[in-house]
């Protein structure tokens, strides 16, 4: 073992090649092309900053790893995401390499801010190649870039690509191959990145030479963006537009969703019959059929949805659109202290939080992005739609009210209200009382439009599938074994008359719970149903019918039970309960993607705190003001 | 128009750099294409070739001459 012999470790680390460039120049889609499904999606350490990392093999056979790093204007960092980009560039960045070559990805249509990005890239002392993308637009726009004499101008290898085809990614693995042969240093100090940035006014004459040269300095914009924004921007017809798309994208997450969100019930109950069936009756099935086949069902059922709402919101993102919206309501999200950029991931909460939560991704700015995380819970998400029917059918009475409005409805209608409002009241409150923020930065470039490419949304869906799937099988997983094992042992001793989970760990920890919720109105079996209510809250319903000595499940449970209900609690408490779903963080799938997305406990366990305190304050006065109403 | 001089605001004195670095350079040609509603914010204005959209006061910081009194 001692034999020191010195071991070449550069066969393990493949050459690391980073793509860099202006956010809309096309990188992510070059990035798909160059290294196709086999990417790595993760974040970097210690920050929320998207890592995408893939693999290519060269022609010769020589594989590669390339970085796709956060989009960015210049190497001065104004946001987390371009700081990643410089630290990674300079290998300054904590458990990150520093990479053997740059890709300067260039946006051929806007040529002038993208040059002035390549000088300071080219100063930086890594060997660059410049991948000239979106030449095809470039050409239908009537200019021609003569990559050759590009090359010439800025000293270094220029090859002419187009993101979305195949074309050009050749050329581009040649370079490559060349390219990364040559030592660099590891890590250069920060003078030298500030070196490296330049003085915008200078590169932006060394630019102006170059595009003379090149005979391009005469460039036109995008005539169909200019008229598309004529109408899409109107400040009448704009937000027409808007209310209409969202409108849709509401209408096919909720009716798109419903017949394979049937198909995945269908199929979990199959699953647990099939499972059911060939176990003999005991812990073992008990754990597989009502533990993981109902648990993790409960939660895949919502992936139709996710997967619908992730596939508008990329093609808005992909066409350029998103920042339309933004634009739009930017000064609608501003009164309560946001941007428009909230705007999407607030909206995506009401199918799922999620989702919402991970959508945030698109907020630049670290304080918007962590109040529309804390308030993305307050939208009515579809899991609590079963306890909300369930609570309704059962003690609101079917009748019209004034004007031919059905009482059940507005009472739902209300719900949703009420989280919508104590969202923008929460959002208000950040805004007035929290940490003061200095002048907030919009500077938001609304690029061109274009067609978006069906191989980007489908990348970019299949991640967010993955990311979704994943935790299924990790945490929620985990969770739902846990709670079962809470729910199952120990078990009840010999001739107990009660119902089972009454003596387990579950029931204890409800009848512990008891003292805090009583002054709610809420009985010990609505304590116990908290508990497995925990990993999501349509499970309330089902803990519900297994505490009420139901042998029902799913769907029966619900019509089973509501006269049990309607007749065992008063009014009060119902709508107390009513009012605990609008606000309790009773998801821990939720709380544990907050985690994931802020890197660290201190925001989940704000949120459940705020969540649980205000659902607590929510009950109470709910129940007292029906209480005294009532009698 | 054209720009003239690009400045910061003392509480964010960064926004000069940012501002040229997305395109807003002494001698560039610029156009307010759109104002947002409610409040006339943001703007959405047009830089060389690319489109920003920006709050009144980052706006504010770009001051700008008519395009005939020439370089």
């Amino acid at each position: 073992m001692s034999t020191a012999v010195p071991v070449d470790m550069s066969h393990l680390a493949p050459p690391l090649v980073a793509l860099v460039g202006n956010p809309n120049c096309g990188k992510t889609a070059l990035f798909n092309l160059l290294t196709g499904s086999r990417q790595k999606v993760a974040n970097y350490a210690g920050v929320t900053v998207e890592r995408k990392e893939g693999v290519l093999r060269t022609r010769s056979g020589r594989r590669l790893a390339v970085l796709d790093l956060p989009g960015t204007y210049s190497l001065v960092p104004h946001s987390p995401d371009e700081q990643v980009t410089c630290d990674v560039l300079s290998g300054r960045l904590q458990g990150e390499r520093r990479p053997d070559m740059i890709i300067a990805v260039v946006d051929a249509t806007h040529l002038p801010r993208q040059l002035r990005l390549v000088l300071g890239l080219i100063r930086m002392g890594l060997p660059v190649v410049v991948a000239l993308n979106m030449t095809d637009l470039a050409r239908a726009r009537g200019f021609e870039v003569d990559a050759a004499k590009l090359s010439r101008e800025l000293g270094v290898p220029v090859v002419s690509t187009v993101a979305v085809k195949a074309r050009g990614a050749e050329a581009l693995l040649a370079e490559l191959e060349q390219g990364v042969a040559k030592d660099v240093a590891l890590r250069i100090p920060a003078q030298a990145v500030a070196a490296a940035a330049g003085d915008p006014r200078e590169d932006h004459r060394r630019v102006r030479e170059i595009l003379t040269a090149l005979g391009l300095d005469a460039l036109q914009a995008h005539t169909f963006t200019m008229r598309a924004d004529q109408l899409l921007l109107n400040p009448v017809l704009g937000p027409v537009v808007l209310v209409a798309l969202l409108f849709l994208i509401f209408q096919a997450v909720f009716a798109w969703a419903e017949a394979p969100m049937g198909w995945i019930e269908a199929a979990t109950g199959a699953v647990g019959d099939l499972v059911g069936g060939l176990l003999p009756e005991g812990l073992l099935r008990s754990l597989l059929v009502d533990g993981i086949v109902a648990g993790l069902g409960g939660v895949l059922v919502f992936l139709p949805q996710i997967v619908i709402l992730f596939f508008f919101i990329l093609l808005l993102e992909e066409s350029g659109y998103l920042p339309r919206a933004a634009f739009l309501l930017d000064r609608l999200m501003g009164g309560v202290g946001l941007s428009g950029r909230s705007f999407i991931p607030l909206l995506s909460s009401f199918a799922c939080a999620i989702p919402g939560i991970m959508a945030t991704r698109t907020i630049q700015n670290p304080r918007d992005r962590w109040v529309t995380i804390m308030i993305a819970p307050l939208m009515t998400c579809s899991a609590r739609l079963p306890v909300y029917a369930l609570l309704i059918g059962a003690f609101i009475p079917a009748r019209e009210v004034a004007g031919g409005l059905e009482l059940q409805g507005l009472v739902l209608f209300a719900l949703y209200i009420a989280g919508i409002v104590s969202a923008i009241a929460i959002a208000w409150l950040v805004k007035h009382f929290g940490a003061r923020d200095r002048t907030q930065t919009l500077m938001m470039e609304l690029p061109d439009y274009h067609w978006p490419s069906m191989r980007n949304i489908a990348i970019g869906l299949w991640q967010r599938v993955m990311i979704f799937l994943r935790r299924v099988g990790g945490i929620i997983l985990a969770l739902t074994v846990l709670l079962w094992f809470l729910a199952t042992f120990p078990a009840p001793p010999e001739g107990a008359a009660g119902p089972a989970i009454e003596y387990s760990f579950a029931g204890m920890l409800g009848s512990f719970m008891l003292p805090l919720f009583e002054p709610l109105g809420f009985n010990w079996q609505i304590a116990i149903s908290l508990v497995p209510g925990m990993a999501a809250r349509e499970v309330a319903v089902s803990a519900l019918g297994t505490v009420y000595a139901l042998s029902a499940t799913g769907d029966d449970t619900a019509e089973a039970l509501a006269p049990l209900i309607a007749a065992s609690w008063g009014l009060p408490t119902a709508l107390s309960l009513l009012a605990w779903f609008v606000f309790a963080p009773q998801c821990l799938s939720t709380l544990a993607t907050v985690r994931r997305e802020t890197g660290g406990w201190r925001a989940p366990l704000l949120m459940a705190g705020y969540l649980f305190g205000l659902a607590w304050l929510a009950s109470f006065a709910t129940f007292r003001i029906a209480s005294s109403c009532c009698s | 128009m054209i720009v003239s001089a690009v400045s910061s605001i003392a509480d964010a004195p960064e926004w000069a750099t940012r501002l040229r670095e997305l395109g807003f350079i002494e001698g560039e040609p610029v156009a307010v294409l759109r104002r947002g509603q409610p409040g006339g914010e943001p703007l959405a204005v047009r830089v060389g070739v690319s489109t920003f959209a920006l709050r009144k006061a980052e706006a504010a910081c770009v001051r700008v001459r008519p395009a005939a009194e020439g370089r």
